[in-house]
């Protein structure tokens, strides 16, 4: 069932852009479920996923187009006020949806990839390009070594504006560099799971870990653990269910959600 | 623009849009957009199921919707409510991704589903659209006191002793099926745009609940026309005219306010 599987080129790509989605995705994402920003992350990927529709139909590295559409998201939620609620974030994501949409058709007819849907909304970690691994890596380092410099502002104004203003913070900075961190964690998870799904590996661990434990470094800690186990777990199973069906691999994108959704169910579990 | 093969779909997207704009009213007004983000992607892995099964692709639709306010009203008991939200959306995703992958014809079934393909829409899709796009407003229409009393003063709904569980369950309820009758035509992720354009619209530009309705379905109405007449004439796809001009009609109405400061702001929207 898994002869082969050290050895592969590609297995080795997919867990390098996995492991490296995981550990910053994981990171962040505890900051962004502290800051209840759950559905401005979920609308960032959904934009960024213009940006992969993007780079296909241009041919260009998936990871510029994922991350450049990113930041536009991260800007144009940066400029709502307090008190909009989650509706001028659900506009934005409509329209970064609805241009993917027009993208992804010019896509499919003028450069003839009939996969191009599924491989920008439901990623292809098998069939990344070979650099790409090394490449996730780096910026999955940078983006770690980013949010350690501004941790403890970030931390101090997520869990009380007032308090941090009042410290010296500048709330408006602090916030913004979040927002570009969370867009280079978005883009890695959407290299990995594809647009739509890189909230799963954002939020899963993250939420996971913030209820097995109150300490916010232990639980950057964990959720990268835990989004490391289910991002090389569903690249292990995805490689295993060549055999289930013969002939036909299920996607990797689906071992990995479903391994996130299991590994938070049990996790709810501890403290009903 | 209007021969025959083409009238089936210009049918159901008017509607797909009555539907939307009644239940996108109240989808603005209780601040539910992750929630009516997340059912329609429920609805997703159901048509996905009836593609790979070979049903008709309706009770799919409407089997999944349902069992996506099961799982919402499950998860959103616990905390962390958007955490929840989110984890159950991309789940449900990912499923439907399988079934995709397992029909073998993931390729072009992902593009359709998920960003809509309203001139495919056939004769046998009529009957079920015309059920749910008469029941969805009817039933609004119904409850519209103890869905808007629960939605602007929780509290006082409770004292008045209308059940605020039940009434959540049944906007879950009606958001699901308007979502399952607009899949088809707007595809899973923008059925959220044509729902929240036209109602947040509405509800920045006027203040009284009943006058805001009606230019929410009024503006559902012209939004998915305009999409659809903008697709013929260009062959681009309807749902990037959806996304485009839902976001277009939020940012002009909200424009439209702040020239007219005057104004005092509703408050609720």
């Amino acid at each position: 069932m898994f002869e082969g599987f050290w050895t592969s080129q590609v297995v080795w790509n997919a867990l390098l852009i996995g492991g490296a989605a995981a550990v910053l995705s994981g990171c962040i994402g505890v900051f962004t479920v502290l800051r209840g920003q759950s559905f401005a992350g979920h609308a960032l990927a959904d934009v960024s996923s213009a940006g992969g529709a993007l780079s296909l139909l241009l041919g260009i590295n998936p990871m510029l187009g994922f991350f450049g559409l990113g930041l536009l998201g991260a800007l144009g939620l940066s400029g709502r006020r307090q008190g909009d609620g989650d509706l001028a974030a659900g506009i934005l994501l409509g329209a970064g949806l609805g241009l993917t949409a027009l993208l992804l058709h010019f896509a499919i007819s003028l450069r003839n990839s009939t996969g191009a849907a599924a491989v920008v909304m439901f990623g292809s970690l098998f069939s990344a390009p070979p650099g790409a691994g090394a490449l996730a890596l780096g910026s999955a380092l940078a983006g770690v070594v980013l949010l350690g410099v501004i941790h403890r502002p970030l931390l101090l104004s997520s869990l009380d504006a007032g308090l941090a203003a009042v410290r010296g913070v500048n709330i408006r900075l602090v916030a913004g560099v979040f927002l570009v961190l969370l867009a280079l964690a978005v883009t890695l998870s959407a290299m990995a799971v594809g647009a739509i799904l890189s909230t799963a590996l954002l939020i899963g661990p993250a939420a996971a870990a913030l209820r097995l434990t109150r300490r916010p470094g232990l639980a950057c800690a964990l959720a990268a653990g835990l989004g490391v186990f289910c991002a090389w777990g569903g690249v292990a199973l995805a490689y295993a269910s060549y055999g289930f069906t013969p002939g036909r691999v299920w996607p990797v994108s689906f071992f990995i959600v479903a391994l996130v959704f299991c590994t938070y169910a049990a996790a709810s579990l501890r403290r009903a | 623009m209007f021969v025959p093969y083409l009238l089936d779909g210009w049918i159901v997207a008017t509607l797909v849009a009555l539907a939307s704009g009644f239940a996108g009213f109240f989808v603005v007004l209780r601040r539910e957009s992750f929630a009516a983000h997340a059912l329609p992607m429920a609805a997703f892995p159901g048509a996905a199921a009836a593609v790979l099964f070979g049903v008709a692709q309706i009770y799919g639709l409407v089997a999944a919707a349902l069992l996506g306010v099961g799982l919402l009203l499950w998860l959103k008991r616990g905390q962390r409510n958007d955490a929840a939200t989110a984890l159950a959306l991309v789940a449900l995703l990912a499923l439907g991704a399988l079934f995709l992958s397992l029909s073998g014809r993931y390729a072009d079934a992902v593009y359709a589903l998920l960003f809509g393909q309203v001139f495919a829409v056939g004769p046998g899709d009529i009957a079920p659209a015309v059920a749910l796009g008469v029941l969805v407003p009817l039933a609004v229409l119904a409850g519209f006191r103890p869905l808007l009393l629960s939605a602007l003063a929780p509290e006082l709904a409770s004292v008045r002793g209308a059940n605020c569980g039940w009434v959540d369950a049944l906007f879950l309820l009606l958001l699901a099926l308007a979502a399952a009758l607009a899949l088809p035509v707007t595809g899973a992720l923008l059925v959220f745009s044509l729902m929240t354009g036209p109602a947040g619209a509405a509800c920045v530009l006027l203040r009284s609940p009943k006058a805001a309705l009606a230019l929410s379905v009024g503006l559902a109405l012209a939004l998915i026309w305009s999409a659809l007449a903008l697709s013929y004439a260009t062959g681009w796809p309807a749902g990037f005219f959806t996304g485009a001009l839902a976001a277009v009609l939020y940012l002009a109405a909200r424009m439209w306010r702040r020239a007219r400061r005057a104004r005092p702001s509703p408050g609720w929207a």
